[in-house]
């Protein structure tokens, strides 16, 4: 009896996951827990463990394949009855060959869990193409939509027609109206914003044309010419990298959050002197002691969790028509891959000390590096702290991890000149900024923040404990 | 100009059409020398002599039957039926005879009257004197049933009423005889019976309403815009038969939101028949459902003040719907 297995759902709100690699082949047999394949979705990668033990009797999703949660990627003969309950400890099924009909039995239709969807997976094992996007519409093919998508595309017929006209998909903006329904208002100002937006690059992209620039011969740009996906042109010698999944993630996340929060920036100097002077005087001790270097990060973090105590509105989400302030306070933490970023979650980092912070962050940035994170690492996260100090970095504009309402960057300390008492003297002197989302909260309470951290970060002195 | 509330401006329009036109007349229950029940044709006896202005019998058929034939024979009658709920024993006449008679004559007679009667709710009314009966005209071609809530309007459109070659039924809100008083032209004037008016401007959403409930609508509106910052758009159909389309759909379809409110029971009201307009011709530019507010299914406005509070949508309920609407 064949038993399917089907895409999981590694994480709150992730709605898809590519099979980056299959582990097993059809006709191997596999224990259960034992990895089936890999999976990458926006958020992280991971193994997909077998649900029970058995013999791969069809890998039904190519490498390389995006589908949604919920959908079969293969059948999986288990040994016994063929029941649920068969596949908790049985032996793999040796004897077991698979049957001809197997497959016909195969529930292939149920519906895997609530409000996720649910394609049909065809038994030859041809890949399923998902009947035509949301917008075609016409042909009168029904389209079996997840409850998340529903909600977002549920439309009036203003915002229909005007969908149809300016070519937008719905579901990419965030409503405002009842239960995030998109309004009138909500798709004009969207349009109106990617107006602008499609107007200002192309304007560059002219000017940068071999032709010297002429003001008077720039061509003005029609407002009806509707973004028609124009590749790039492709030159003798460059190399065309396809999206990795993350890539297309990270695209996705940060255009979402400068398209939706409307960002504001600050920045504060911070004269760390006594910090840098009591990492230098216990950083060896510390080291051998507990295995672990000790960097600024857990002091940056460790301020910042303090500050956002005191004004927790930079610990909140935007929703719509009300702002939502969120009681745990999980701290992501940017981590630079080679060739991506990563923000892994220290959940509850106002219960953890220097010291539990430290380990924390080793622990996580080491995961992050070997790509061990697991879907739980990297959500849930309320608040980002952004080091691109530790590139070198001296002023960043950070981009608010959508959908948290503020980020925080951490600057290289250098040593400066400065005027200390009407003197001048070299202090160590770090550059903190916050990007906020403008909707949520206001310059002033982003500097009482921002001096909450420093003020913090500045209480350091060489002798001052830390546990 | 001269400040007139609306019983005021009626009275303007009936005098000033009879001193005009000879043909001009009133009859109808204590219409001469009582002078009306709300003595809107106080005065009019003694200046035009009982053969203009005549007190007839209860009876609401004959009310009306005498009306058509004094039309069809040259003269143009205002008929009063002193409460719009006693109109039903005129029924036949005004449904059968007087809006068919032109179509039936294949266009021989034509009965140019007007029958005059004041409805809606009142504390105290109750059964008998608080009906809203307008959606039982609404539903009769070659009858024209206009409903002007504003002095002003009221007078322009009375006249226009009794200088029409075909019958109209004219309603008045008789909760708004004395509560709204407004500038009222002296000069001779006429308004149109088929052009809706925009009486308050907006972009959020838009309502239709007559009425009392159009003249609380309009304090309501004023109040969201203040506290809500939501501008309602608010519209007066005035004549409710045959609608003014195009400035109804011209803001449905500005606002795409859009809420009808009257005081009448909801079920096979004008609100649905204006709700339906909407829905068919404004369709792709609405962002929200179409919105009715009405007096429930309930025979009458109680005498008991509570009661009646629950029959009759106040200005809490409006308010209601109208932030529903805009928040949608």
């Amino acid at each position: 009896m064949a038993t399917p297995v089907n895409m999981p759902q590694l994480g709150e709100s992730v709605t898809e996951g590519t099979i980056a690699r299959w582990l097993k082949a059809e006709g191997d047999e596999v224990e259960k827990d034992e990895p089936l394949c890999e999976i990458d979705t926006d958020k992280v990668s991971s193994e997909l463990p077998s649900p029970f033990a058995g013999k791969i009797e069809k890998l039904l999703i190519p490498e390389g394949d995006t589908v949604d949660v919920g959908t079969e990627i293969a059948l999986v003969a288990v040994a016994g009855a063929g029941k649920e309950t068969a596949a908790e400890e049985e032996p793999p099924a040796e004897e077991a060959p698979a049957r001809e009909d197997a497959t016909a039995e195969a529930p292939t239709e149920e519906f895997p869990s609530a409000g996720t969807e649910a394609q049909p997976v065809a038994e030859d094992g041809e890949k399923q193409h998902a009947v035509a996007g949301t917008r075609s519409g016409g042909d009168g093919l029904v389209e079996i939509e997840s409850a998340e998508t529903l909600r977002l595309t549920r439309s009036s017929p203003v915002v229909r027609r005007l969908a149809g006209e300016h070519d937008v998909d719905i579901a990419e903006i965030s409503g405002t109206g009842i239960g995030g329904r998109v309004t009138k208002k909500d798709i004009e100002a969207y349009i109106e914003e990617r107006e602008e937006e499609y107007e200002t690059p192309g304007l560059k992209e002219e000017r940068e044309a071999f032709a010297p620039p002429e003001p008077e011969a720039m061509p003005v740009r029609e407002p009806e010419r509707e973004p028609e996906r124009e590749r790039v042109p492709v030159y003798e010698g460059d190399r065309v990298m396809d999206l990795t999944s993350i890539r297309r993630a990270i695209a996705d996340r940060i255009s979402r959050s400068k398209r939706e929060a409307p960002h504001a920036w600050s920045m504060v100097e911070v004269d760390v002197t006594g910090l840098v002077a009591l990492r230098e005087r216990v950083k060896e001790e510390f080291e051998s002691r507990e295995g672990i270097r000790l960097t600024y990060l857990p002091f940056i973090v460790k301020a910042v969790v303090e500050g956002l105590k005191e004004h927790p509105v930079l610990n909140s989400v935007w929703d719509g028509d009300r702002i939502l302030l969120r009681k745990r306070i999980n701290v992501g933490v940017a981590v630079d891959l080679k060739d991506a970023l990563i923000v892994p979650v220290i959940p509850d980092a106002d219960e953890l000390n220097i010291l539990g912070l430290a380990r924390k962050i080793d622990d996580l940035v080491r995961r992050s590096r070997s790509g061990q994170l697991g879907p739980d690492d990297v959500t849930g996260g309320t608040f980002t702290v952004n080091n691109p100090g530790a590139l070198g970095s001296v002023v960043s504009l950070p981009i608010i991890n959508h959908p948290q309402a503020a980020i925080l960057s951490a600057e290289a300390i250098v040593k400066r000149p400065v005027v200390v008492n009407d003197a001048i003297a070299i202090r160590s002197v770090m550059n903190l900024e916050v990007s906020f989302d403008h909707r949520v909260l206001d310059g002033g309470v982003a500097l009482r923040f921002l001096n909450a951290v420093k003020k913090r970060l500045e209480g350091y002195g060489p002798e001052s404990e830390i546990w | 100009m001269a400040i007139k509330n609306l019983l005021g401006a009626i009275h303007d329009g009936l005098a000033e059409e009879m001193r005009s036109d000879g043909s001009v007349m009133v009859l109808g229950e204590d219409v001469g020398r009582a002078g009306g029940v709300f003595r809107v044709t106080q005065g009019l006896a003694e200046e035009f002599g009982p053969g203009r202005v005549m007190d007839t019998p209860l009876a609401e058929s004959l009310i009306v039957g005498a009306a058509i034939g004094l039309s069809v024979n040259g003269m143009r009658p205002v008929a009063e039926i002193q409460f719009a709920d006693f109109i039903y024993p005129g029924f036949d006449q005004i449904v059968n005879e007087a809006a068919r008679f032109y179509y039936r004559s294949n266009g021989a007679w034509s009965c140019p009257m007007t029958i005059r009667t004041p409805y809606g709710a009142v504390p105290g009314g109750a059964l008998y004197h608080s009906q809203s009966v307008e959606a039982c005209f609404c539903n009769t071609p070659g009858l024209k049933v206009v409903a002007p809530t504003f002095p002003s309007d009221a007078k322009g459109m009375l006249k226009s009423a009794i200088r029409d070659p075909n019958p109209v039924l004219f309603l008045e809100h008789k909760r708004t005889y004395r509560l709204i008083k407004e500038d009222v032209p002296e000069e001779d004037y006429s308004v149109p019976l088929d052009k809706a008016k925009v009486h308050r401007e907006g972009t959020d959403l838009t309502v239709v309403s007559y009425g009392l409930m159009l003249y609380t609508a309009l304090e309501v509106a004023e109040k969201l815009s203040v506290e809500h910052g939501v501008e309602v758009e608010v519209v007066e159909p005035r004549t409710l038969y045959p609608l003014d389309k195009e400035t109804i759909l011209d803001s449905a379809k500005k606002t795409g939101k859009f809420l009808v409110v009257s005081e009448a029971n909801l079920t096979g009201s004008v609100s649905g028949e204006i709700a339906a307009v909407v829905a068919r011709e404004a369709f792709e530019w609405l962002d929200g459902p179409v919105m009715r507010l009405g007096a429930p299914d309930i025979p009458a406005a109680a005498f008991a003040k509570p009661m009646m509070d629950f029959f009759v949508p106040g200005a809490e309920k409006i308010e209601a719907a109208m932030l529903e609407l805009a928040r949608y």
